[in-house]
């Protein structure tokens, strides 16, 4: 583990030293064949491999998203599973194209680590974990707690931040991936896990009895998750930007992975029209195919399937929409439109 | 004849460029600036690469407030100190577990290493089960061993394991009183280190009056009277200026005190235990190489065992066993960084952790990083060195 780290500084240090190709990624992408994919360690809903090997959730349909709008298919995908820590220079040293990642789009990381976020997958918050039997109803009772934290998230900053303005004391126990928090927290190490509240859900179906615990009520920040690239290569910026874009129309417009062809072939609704390439606007504009649109949503589906597939109540997680509902039903996603 | 006045002018000097020692020093400039120009390259390159990307670089971070909070800290940190004392917290975390470590884990070798030698069987044998079995699993393991399995099952703070009240185990830590000094323990302290003075004074003089008398004084002992009883006694007369902060059990934990996390138990055991295997082994290894001729040779000259062991065995197997035991301690500094598999706050946990993936400047953390254990190492290596040279057979 340990040499991985140093190997990955060394290499972001040579590889870093290689040419900058300013829209490259694109072609490199082409020419390789597949999207190669940073995403998580194994968190259920966002990024986690099945027992074939399969890898799904919120975060690899985005992946799967730009691999349908450049090659038609899916499933040219290639997963990179990266710890907290080992996300940002993985993606800086092009040791990947995008970075889907259940990651924090935060003023640092968009403005000094030469990366840019494509927008938001999901609106989280951070939120409290904790047994059931240790009788805590709200965080501020929790003064002088433990806290088992992933280590490299905003997750530790934000917590700091949280007991320093309520003047409480508390410790922090970091670990490298959630994994291990989650499995320090049922050892007793500390008496609350924190994390965003999606992950919290997530991570709760991996204790031996998931009802032990409960999520308390308090948000104490704002956790926009998105995709990342890097920044200097603004083909493959639009081209993961309007990936998401694409979905969240879809789901706006009512076109699904069900009645896309149908829809393709019959409807009058220029906003439909556009959006599945069959008029108005041309995919070259991205160095994409005219379809890609229309490749999303057959192959991956909008913005509401997927949420419900992976982490709402379609799925073992079964979290509501919240904030994560359309602006048009008092949640927070909005795409500008295709045209 | 021809060859001479090919290589040769006409005043019979070779000419600069087929003189060897020259020709050995061009090509010696020349590699060494091929390098240096090498290095260069890589480093403005990637500079300016970072540059282009929007990366920011440079060492100005280490002023920015940190704004994280560390589990264990030897020095005064909280969450507004810079990133610039994570690096200390870290270093000096790393450090406390590899001078820990080595303490024990050359007690635990020289023990094991001894033992195995024992003309008991059964003594011996539990030596070589033990030494086959650390060994041979890798350490990471182990480390994740005496974390997850042996610290695991111990009771929540509320239900703590206790002798009296004044220390605690759980799953929390150890939780001992802290002894706090009043006014005039600093005369104890005097104390002790005059002492260990008066000691080493005693050490010399014995030597003396043996090697000009051939009479022994009991040095050992009376040195060991004398550092523990004088403190002892000057604690005593100056009416005990010292009391003890004794843990108290408060919301979620014990507060005050002085705590020992599992973390730090769990890697200090692992390292120790997993080192002394090999410490044993050189250990044994460093016995073996002394001939039996030298314990028969000091047996007929009316040597007993003890005195044989002392004085003419071990002397002769430290040399042998001083450079493995360096190169165990630099083995067990470096693999101290696996800290960070079960969560304990080192350096690569800290600063080549939290601290990189918040600032996001890779190369500048890893290499300052790299840099540190390089020097940790090279000044243990220089210490066993010096130490190895005066052990060394001096020829005469």
């Amino acid at each position: 583990m340990q040499a991985t780290r140093y190997v990955m500084g060394l290499g972001a240090a040579l590889m870093l030293s290689g040419a900058v190709n300013a829209g490259a990624t694109l072609d490199a992408v082409k020419s390789k064949g597949f999207v190669q994919c940073g995403v998580s360690t194994g968190l259920p809903g966002f990024s986690s491999a099945d027992d074939k090997g399969r890898f799904t959730g919120i975060d690899v349909d985005m992946c799967r998203a730009v691999a349908a709008a450049i090659f038609g298919d899916a499933e040219k995908v290639k997963y990179n599973p990266l710890t907290a820590k080992e996300r940002f220079t993985a993606l800086q040293s092009g040791e990947i194209d995008m970075l889907p990642r259940n990651t924090t789009w935060t003023y640092t990381r968009d403005t000094s680590l030469g990366l840019n976020f494509t927008g938001v997958n999901y609106y989280d918050g951070q939120g409290f974990l904790v047994t059931k039997n240790l009788g805590v109803k709200s965080a501020l009772e929790m003064d002088g707690a433990s806290f088992c934290i992933q280590a490299g998230t905003t997750t530790e900053l934000n917590l700091a931040d949280y007991f320093r303005s309520n003047k409480m004391n508390y410790t922090p126990i970091t670990f490298d991936t959630s994994d291990q928090t989650i499995k320090a927290f049922e050892a007793g190490r500390c008496d609350a896990l924190t994390s965003d509240q999606s992950q919290l859900y997530a991570l709760r179906i991996k204790l031996s009895d998931p009802k032990s615990a409960v999520v308390l009520p308090e948000v104490i920040s704002k956790e926009p998750l998105g995709p990342v690239v890097r920044q200097g290569d603004d083909e493959w910026f639009n081209i993961v930007k309007w990936s998401l874009y694409a979905m969240v129309n879809a789901e706006e417009l009512g076109v699904t992975s069900a009645n896309v062809d149908e829809m393709k072939a019959g409807s009058a609704d220029p906003n439909v029209r556009r959006l599945l390439g069959v008029e108005g606007v041309k995919g070259e504009w991205m160095g994409l195919p005219d379809d890609w649109g229309y490749n999303i949503i057959k192959q991956v589906g909008n913005y509401g399937e997927a949420f419900d597939r992976n982490v709402g109540a379609g799925s073992a997680l079964g979290i509501a929409r919240g904030l994560n509902a359309l602006w048009s039903k008092g949640g927070l996603q909005y795409a500008p439109p295709i045209r | 004849m021809a060859t001479e006045h090919y290589s040769q002018d006409s005043t019979g000097k070779v000419p600069l460029w087929r003189q060897p020692t020259f020709r050995a020093i061009v090509f010696q400039v020349l590699l060494v600036l091929c390098i240096l120009a090498f290095g260069n390259f890589l480093l403005s390159n990637t500079l300016q690469n970072m540059e282009q990307r929007g990366i920011t670089t440079g060492f100005g971070f280490l002023d920015n407030a940190a704004g994280f909070g560390i589990l264990q800290s030897l020095i005064p940190y909280d969450e507004t100190y810079t990133y610039g004392r994570t690096f200390v917290v870290g270093l000096l975390n790393t450090l406390l577990v590899a001078a820990l470590g080595i303490f024990f884990a050359t007690f635990l070798g020289f023990f094991i290493g001894v033992a195995r030698l024992s003309h008991n069987w059964l003594v011996a044998r539990l030596a070589t089960v033990y030494i086959e079995t650390f060994r041979n699993i890798p350490l990471l393991l182990q480390i994740m061993f005496w974390y997850f399995a042996v610290l695991r099952p111990l009771p929540l703070p509320r239900q703590s394991l206790s002798i009296g009240d004044a220390v605690f185990l759980n799953n929390r830590g150890l939780f001992v009183p802290r002894p706090i000094a009043e006014d005039g323990f600093g005369l104890v302290v005097a104390a002790l280190l005059l002492a260990i003075v008066g000691a080493v004074v005693l050490a010399r003089w014995a030597r003396k009056r043996q090697e000009a008398s051939g009479q022994q004084f009991p040095t050992g002992l009376s040195a060991f009277a004398l550092i523990v009883g004088l403190p002892l006694l000057t604690y005593w007369v100056s009416g005990s200026p010292l009391h003890w902060d004794n843990p108290v059990l408060g919301g979620f934990n014990f507060r005050g005190g002085l705590e020992v996390i599992p973390e730090l138990a769990a890697l200090v055991l692992a390292l120790s235990i997993y080192t002394a295997a090999f410490i044993a082994e050189a250990v044994r290894s460093g016995i073996q190489s002394v001939s039996h001729g030298q314990t028969e040779a000091a047996y007929a000259l009316g040597l007993r065992p003890r005195v044989t062991l002392k004085l003419v065995i071990i002397p002769q197997a430290m040399r042998v066993i001083i450079p493995q035991l360096t190169s165990q301690y630099l083995n067990l500094t470096k693999n101290s960084s696996l800290a960070t598999a079960i969560g304990y706050p080192d350096l690569v946990n800290v600063f080549a952790g939290t601290t990189l993936n918040q600032t996001g400047q890779a190369v500048e953390v890893i290499a300052m990083t790299m840099g540190v254990y390089l020097l940790i190492s090279l000044v243990i290596s220089l210490f066993m060195n010096w130490y190895n040279k005066r052990n060394q057979l001096v020829e005469r």
